[in-house]
């Protein structure tokens, strides 16, 4: 993208009916770090890669819990994030106190989403610079939407954003099919795999990763979105890696080894 | 649910045929005691509400519980302001959750009180079928057993409310819907001894 004389405002089309800014929005996305999302009937799980501003630094945190039933993980400017997730916490928050019921996440999707419409349309606003990935529960099931800085959003069985997210989405785009009949580890499993292929030779351990769930078990209990302990995921880890380094093991295994081998960079 | 169908104004029977219970989105339904003309404006918010609701089209939908913090709210907040709804009401429904059907029943009134129990009466029933609930009611009672039960409740406040009316209307709420009974009465005795010539007897009289 090149800069052009109708990039200075949102509130100006370019000739062919585009609102540059609005896409150089979309463009921050992309620059974040990687973040994945996936559904099954029961479960919808986040992953996001972590990337530390410095050596010297903690990494940013971008999986936030919004409420029992809804979380979100997000690319981009995360400091925009983190003022949404305030912003999606209180919607939530107001809905339970007047209903005492649970928000549906399509509805809050549709908040948030209303709320980024409204900073294109003024001249005095600017866009949201960041995706959310919305991850919930509710009566009619686990949900996976993505937010877009446009003022967008659709609902996903699975997604992925931020920089190399290509790499994932391919991935993906192989796999979710099966989604709906996985097991909430099965879920985990994929979506540290897909992760996997955003970083691109590095090796994926619990500390460059955060991974958030969010389900109902069988007995129709629900289990509320947590950020999921690091010591499990790098047991899952390990068990993905074990699978890869002996492909004699039984046919359940031969997902993963699929999904390590067919890397992006090999096309 | 069950009500008589009068309306009154002060002291005065006025409408004889109103009905107050109705039904509110696909699980619930609403009775009200009270201020008739504040009902009809709560029947007007509740239809903005599920009307909405069902405009989602999202496969959501509200259930008994929320309407009835949603009402709660409302009146809660109206008597904040000094300007009350003068009614108490009524919310039951049944709907089905991730484990299995949920009953529901509770009750609002006009001070902002709520509560959740097995068996809710307003006004009069409070003092005069609450205690006929109380013992009588169990867990897993049929339609028929239920309606009977009722019934008795009925009878007594007539009898002894002088604000009811001999004409009754029974609701029921399930999974599959609501249904509201057309209106009927039910069979009183007043051949009691004592009914006739009250005054025999008594002081003052001759």
């Amino acid at each position: 993208m090149f800069r052009n004389q109708y990039d200075t405002d949102v509130t100006t089309f370019s000739p062919h009916g585009r609102i540059f800014q609005m896409e150089y929005a979309m463009e921050a996305v992309k620059q974040g770090a990687a973040t994945v999302g996936l559904c099954s009937c029961t479960h919808a799980v986040l992953v996001a890669s972590n990337k530390p501003a410095s050596e010297l630094s903690s990494f940013q945190r971008k999986v936030f819990r919004v409420a029992d039933h809804v979380g979100v993980a997000f690319s981009g400017l995360t400091a925009d994030g983190r003022v949404l997730t305030k912003f999606l916490r209180n919607e939530c928050i107001n809905h339970a106190f007047v209903y005492e019921a649970q928000l549906p996440v399509s509805r809050l999707a549709l908040r948030l989403a209303d709320k980024a419409q409204v900073c294109t349309q003024r001249s005095w606003k600017r866009p949201y610079g960041v995706g959310l990935l919305v991850a919930g529960l509710d009566e009619t099931g686990p949900h996976l939407y993505y937010n877009c800085p446009s003022g967008n959003y659709f609902e996903y069985q699975a997604f992925a954003i931020g920089s190399r997210s290509q790499a994932a989405k391919t991935f993906l785009e192989r796999k979710f099919e099966g989604f709906n009949k996985y097991t909430p580890e099965q879920l985990i499993k994929d979506a540290l795999s897909a992760i996997k292929e955003t970083l691109q030779g590095e090796k994926l351990t619990s500390s460059n990763c955060t991974v958030a769930i969010v389900g109902r078990i069988e007995d129709g209990t629900a289990e509320p979105f947590q950020v999921v302990d690091t010591k499990r995921i790098q047991a899952i880890i390990d068990s993905m890696e074990a699978a890869e380094e002996a492909p004699a093991e039984p046919s359940s295994m031969q997902e993963e080894d699929k999904g390590s081998d067919a890397a992006p960079m090999d096309i | 649910m069950a009500s008589d169908t009068g309306a009154s104004y002060g002291s005065t029977l006025r409408y004889k045929s109103v009905e107050r219970i109705k039904a509110v989105g696909k699980h619930s339904l609403i009775g009200a005691s009270g201020e008739f003309s504040d009902f009809q404006e709560i029947l007007r918010y509740l239809d903005e509400l599920t009307l909405s609701d069902h405009m989602w089209d999202d496969g959501n939908s509200l259930g008994p519980k929320e309407i009835h913090s949603y009402l709660t709210r409302v009146m809660y907040n109206r008597r904040n302001k000094f300007d009350p709804l003068w009614n108490s009401l009524v919310l039951g429904g049944v709907k089905k959750g991730p484990k299995g059907e949920e009953k529901y029943l509770g009750m609002v009134n006009m001070i902002g009180t709520h509560f959740e129990e097995n068996h809710i009466a307003t006004g009069f029933g409070n003092h005069l079928a609450i205690p006929i609930l109380r013992a009588e009611w169990h867990e897993d009672m049929t339609f028929e057993e239920a309606v009977k039960l009722v019934e008795k409740c009925l009878l007594v406040l007539l009898y002894r409310d002088r604000s009811s009316i001999n004409k009754f209307q029974i609701a029921k709420i399930t999974t599959e819907g609501a249904t509201i009974y057309p209106p009927y009465s039910l069979k009183t005795y007043w051949g009691f001894a004592h009914f006739e010539n009250p005054a025999q007897g008594a002081v003052g009289s001759w």
